[in-house]
């Protein structure tokens, strides 16, 4: 997503990464900070002390108005109407072909008030999306992409409760995952929530963006003495292979459908209609062809997205991201296969560079955090 | 920071030539863009490389970087090391993290490398 000039979008905490001598790279048109003292370094740090992401970039869409909650419902497959105030869930936009617009998180602030956290790169198209069908299905209901207006930093890891908790009078403890409070963080208002994309626990904190440099000060001040460290998208993308999470463009696209992808679970077919619903019931009722699965490397080498994949000597399926797993210790990967391909057990190889690698089906999550 | 006596390509390996045997290996350069490495792929003994093209990858955590040789020639040792620890091309790329040792074929090659002096101007470009 560039902006028309073709310049690289920037977040409120750009100018503090470069002077931190983070290594920056163009991030879907975003200018963002890859690593600051390594990937393997910063992803260590999040699993076992707490860590800092600027995820500025992803959007934020508020949905508000008497039927917010049919509007939300509508266009999106898990069931807002189960939502209690200051509860989120994970949910996907649904293409009338049961495909993802997106996946996102609904937060309900109100009856009447929904907050979405959206993709960076596909933020313009959700907004423009949830508005046209708000439109074409009349429903009286508000559409703001509020994204612009808003930085978010994720404070991630066993200690994130403690570092976040020195700068906030709201008390953390009591947050379930998956909920939210809104309160003070540094003085300035704020949305906290218990979310994140690492498979630790922690924090992700709406704020206005012109708080945003001062409160990424105050946390690293306040981690400190907890080993705090900044880290970039790299790690990011290497805690949340292991935690087995979805990635738009690549687990999910606009051709593959939530069933397919495992994620039944955020499907709500029982409830009121909604786009993709005839699509997906049709789907599942004809059963499903090929599976999401997960795959460990037993031979060398390391499956990386796109890379095709081979059962038998014959084409099966394709790696849609894979890597290495720093703390489980082994090449992993997602991969969609045949549904009878997909047993956990089942051999397999991925094909490097056109050379057959060995590999083996696993379940997922490869990392699970004790509780 | 460079070794004087090393050569290097624009692709960021280096070449120590002593008599008719090259060793080669990536510029620090090269590991530090790269970030931690994972993984390394190399040629087996025998294997016949040529000037400019790939002779095995690199892989740090992001992505896969090919290695293209300096020279033309036979393989005649994989550096065996990097297999069970190839984070050792980010610790000295340019000593104990070499990659292969080569026969040359055609030591003519090396007159198209860069020196020490050369590289690091090309690298301040």
């Amino acid at each position: 997503m560039e902006s028309a000039s073709g310049v690289l979008l920037k977040t409120p905490l750009n100018a503090v990464h470069r002077a931190s001598g983070a290594k920056m790279v163009d991030f879907g048109g975003w200018d963002m900070p890859v690593q600051y003292s390594g990937i393997l370094d910063e992803h260590a740090t999040v699993r076992t002390r707490v860590g800092l992401f600027d995820v500025s970039h992803m959007g934020e869409i508020q949905v508000t108005g008497p039927q917010a909650l049919e509007l939300v419902n509508w266009v999106s497959c898990n069931d807002a109407g189960k939502l209690q105030v200051g509860q989120a869930h994970y949910s996907g936009l649904i293409l009338e072909g049961g495909g993802f617009v997106d996946d996102i998180l609904v937060h309900k602030f109100a009856g009447d008030h929904y907050f979405l956290c959206v993709n960076a790169s596909n933020q313009d198209k959700d907004f423009a999306h949830i508005q046209e069908q708000n439109t074409l299905k009349k429903f009286d209901a508000r559409v703001e992409n509020i994204g612009p207006t808003l930085s978010q930093i994720a404070v991630q890891g066993p200690r994130a409760v403690e570092t976040l908790q020195k700068l906030t009078k709201t008390e953390l403890a009591p947050i379930k995952y998956y909920w939210f409070a809104t309160g003070e963080v540094a003085g300035a208002p704020a949305t906290i929530a218990r979310t994140g994309y690492t498979g630790e626990d922690g924090f992700e904190i709406y704020i206005a963006n012109s708080e945003a440099p001062r409160l990424w000060g105050e946390l690293l001040s306040a981690g400190e003495e907890f080993g705090i460290k900044p880290a970039g998208l790299g790690a990011r993308n290497t805690l949340r292979l292991e935690a087995a999470m979805a990635l738009y463009g690549h687990e999910i696209t606009d051709e593959l459908n939530p069933l397919e992808a495992g994620l039944s679970w955020i499907v709500k077919l029982g409830k009121s209609d909604f786009l993709g619903k005839r699509k997906l019931e049709e789907i599942k009722a004809a059963g499903l062809k090929r599976k999401l699965c997960g795959f460990k490397m037993t031979g060398r080498g390391i499956g990386r997205d796109g890379y095709p994949i081979q059962v038998d000597g014959a084409e099966a399926g394709w790696v849609t991201s894979g890597g290495p797993g720093p703390t489980v210790n082994m090449n992993v990967g997602m991969c969609y296969l045949p549904v009878e391909k997909s047993n956990i057990g089942q051999p397999i190889q991925v094909m490097i560079r056109n050379q057959a690698a060995d590999a083996e089906v696993i379940g997922t999550p490869f990392y699970k955090r004790a509780k | 920071m460079y070794p004087e006596n090393y050569k290097y390509t624009k692709e960021h390996e280096w070449i120590l030539v002593e008599g008719d045997t090259g060793t080669i290996g990536i510029t620090d350069h090269a590991q530090h863009e790269l970030g931690d490495i994972v993984y390394v792929d190399l040629p087996k003994e025998g294997a016949a490389v040529e000037q400019g093209k790939a002779l095995g990858s690199v892989e740090s955590v992001k992505a896969v970087s090919d290695i293209y040789s300096p020279v033309t020639g036979e393989v005649i040792a994989s550096n065996t090391i990097l297999t069970g620890a190839p984070e050792k091309l980010n610790a000295d790329p340019h000593g104990e993290a070499w990659l292969v040792k080569i026969r040359l074929a055609n030591p003519a090659e090396l007159d198209g490398l860069m020196s020490a002096a050369d590289y690091q101007a090309y690298l301040g470009e």
